[in-house]
């Protein structure tokens, strides 16, 4: 593809940074280093199996409330049955949500560990 | 030629023209070998996810779906909501780390993460094997559709859907397809929503008479959402949940797009979009469904695969009813040449790696000659398959493609990202256990026919039973052999999880 590159040179005033301990810690796989990644790597599955936890509980409980409670499958919301409002059509926006918050929550996550690492350098 | 024909053959031949052309088009886009399986790693959010919707919404959701809906009811809802759902599992559990793993394929990210070249070795395999049960419905429900759209011989759809794939496939590689793909699920979407638009207002012109009262018999069991058969049902219920949530992130052809993210945080606006794109799509089956209820309910009984294709006819006269029968029948086809080309270039990626791009004797394939006869190889097995062997039945075996895949490689992808502990010997149990417990299942659901009793649910729905043994096989032989975790595992976690924005070593 025809694209206009701009060729720049690094910036010329840049406070020496030589000394990135947070992130040499995990480079060198000290045991400091393996704290910070145990930290995030923890933050992001809880966050992870929250959301599925969420999932579980609000659509994965579904075949086993209308096993125990037959008497849902007659529910109906105006002329519609209560089962495709909820699974032809409720489900998919909450999805969409559920999906959003966990893009919030994890870039949330990502930006205090970058925060963290490299605070420590300082 | 009778004019019944008409809308279904000029809607193929637009269809395949628009593809070849737009794969051409791409075609100028795609110089290096990176081009061809990863498109360069530069593809932006929108049209990522918009190849992904086009890439993965097969026959089976474009017709099968509601097709099911109208033979059993609610029930089948849980194929599209899982279908669906498979795509947030993957998005909170897989998608930025895969990217980040920056590996090609799946054997790629099985090897990097724990290198042995055995697993890579097994992981192709299975690749291959998901992909070409996968393909294997496309080639024929393209058989059957041109069959009912234009009255051809079976073996027709399977060879212009395989020439179409290897024309583009073969000459851009992923770079092209891509935007094939991207205009294929904008296709799909508007050739299922503009007929559902006009066939609405009819229905409301009709009194909106209510599809789940009166017509037909069960009222209460189109309206449960479960299977039949108490306990029994429940359990194929909740199997096909894990199929379907699970089964997703393991699909060949779904993963390799990850590898086209710029970086992690692109694949997860993706994958969210993505979410948006099927959630907007899966609402329309449903409404034909409900629609075949009052106007075809002599469908649900014999080939309710066709209701999407004849809806419009049955309840539209004349040129308008002829036009959108050309349009849900160019969408079906769209769907069968999307869904083929991501498998193909899945496989053709794995073959190439693992095989064609061997060195035989003194000789040896560059790159992209490697990647073409891996196209070759991938595309012409299952046609042929599908031509020899046309009985197989469709929607089955893209279900259990789904259960074979949550069984080997949602256990490897888990795993292999969020446990430091996975050794290769363990990798290597699991895959085979869930390799082997879900192929017998596949098997022996394909040869016989038999669907009550326990014996015929456990193994005709394995995925509550399969994805269980393979995760904990893995686990447990990976304590055994506690000694053997990689020594690199630690650095490939850092990099799995860490931001890009971190300045890390990545190597």
């Amino acid at each position: 593809m025809r694209e206009r590159v701009r060729v720049t040179g690094p910036p010329r005033r840049r406070a020496p940074t030589t000394h990135r301990s947070g992130t040499r810690e995990i480079d060198a796989g000290t045991e400091l280093g393996r704290v910070y990644m145990e930290s995030l790597l923890g933050e992001q599955l809880r966050l992870a199996l929250r959301i599925l936890g969420l999932l579980a509980a609000t659509v994965g409980i579904l075949p086993l409330a209308f096993h125990l409670v037959p008497g849902l499958a007659e529910v109906r919301l105006g002329p519609m049955p209560l089962s495709w409002l909820l699974l032809g059509f409720l489900v998919y926006p909450w999805m969409l949500t559920l999906g959003w918050l966990y893009i919030r929550r994890s870039e949330a996550n990502e930006r205090d560990f970058a925060t963290l690492v490299e605070e420590v350098e300082r | 030629m009778s004019t019944e024909v008409v809308p279904g053959f000029v809607a193929v031949v637009l269809v395949t023209v628009a593809t070849l052309a737009i794969g051409t088009w791409g075609l100028r886009f795609s110089r290096t070998t990176s081009d061809f399986f990863v498109a360069s790693r530069t593809v932006r959010p929108g049209l990522n996810a918009s190849a992904i919707g086009g890439e993965y919404l097969s026959a089976a959701s474009f017709l099968g779906v509601a097709g099911l809906v109208l033979t059993f009811g609610a029930d089948m809802l849980w194929y599209p909501v899982g279908w669906t759902a498979g795509y947030l599992v993957l998005l909170v559990l897989v998608a930025a780390p895969l990217r980040r793993s920056g590996a090609y394929t799946l054997p790629d990210f099985a090897e990097a993460r724990l290198g042995s070249r055995g697993v890579r070795a097994l992981c192709s395999v299975l690749v291959v094997a998901i992909g070409w049960l996968y393909l294997l419905p496309q080639f024929q429900g393209a058989g059957l559709t041109l069959q009912a759209a234009i009255d051809a011989p079976t073996w027709v759809g399977p060879l212009v859907v395989a020439a179409v794939v290897l024309i583009n496939v073969g000459s851009g590689g992923m770079r092209s397809i891509t935007f094939v793909q991207a205009f294929q699920y904008w296709l799909k979407l508007t050739a299922l929503l503009l007929p559902a638009c006009v066939l609405l207002a009819v229905w409301a012109g009709d009194g909106a008479p209510n599809p789940t009262m009166g017509a037909g018999a069960g009222a209460d069991y189109w309206s449960l959402p479960l299977g039949e058969g108490g306990a029994q049902g429940l359990y194929v219920t909740y199997s096909l949940i894990v199929a379907t949530f699970l089964g997703t992130m393991g699909l060949p052809h779904v993963v390799v797009r990850f590898y086209t993210n710029p970086d992690g945080r692109a694949a997860r606006r993706t994958t969210l979009v993505v979410l948006a794109l099927l959630g907007a799509f899966y609402l329309l089956p449903p409404v034909y469904g409900a629609l075949g209820r009052i106007y075809a309910t002599d469908l649900a009984t014999a080939g309710s695969d066709a209701l999407v294709l004849e809806l419009p006819r049955l309840m539209v006269d004349g040129i308008l009813g002829e036009v959108l029968t050309g349009l849900v029948t160019a969408g079906a086809f769209a769907a069968f040449l999307s869904t083929s080309s991501g498998l193909s270039i899945a496989v053709a990626g794995v073959l190439s790696q693992d095989v064609t791009g061997r060195r035989f004797g003194t000789h040896r394939l560059s790159g992209i000659a490697a990647f073409r006869a891996g196209a070759v190889i991938a595309v012409v097995v299952p046609a042929w398959v599908s031509i020899a062997a046309p009985d197989v039945g469709v929607a089955r075996t893209v279900g259990l493609a789904f259960a074979v895949a949550a069984s080997t490689f949602c256990p490897l992808l888990l795993l292999g990202i969020w446990w430091r502990g996975l050794t290769a010997a363990g990798a290597i149990a699991g895959l085979v256990v869930g390799g082997v417990g879900s192929g017998l299942a596949v098997g022996w659901t394909l040869v016989t026919s038999e669907t009550t009793g326990w014996v015929a649910v456990l193994l005709g729905q394995p995925a509550a039973w399969s994805v269980p043994a393979a995760l904990a096989t893995m686990v447990l032989v990976s304590r055994a052999t506690r000694s053997r975790v990689p020594t690199h595992a630690g650095r490939f976690m850092v990099r799995l999880h860490t931001p890009e924005s971190v300045d890390l070593q990545r190597t």
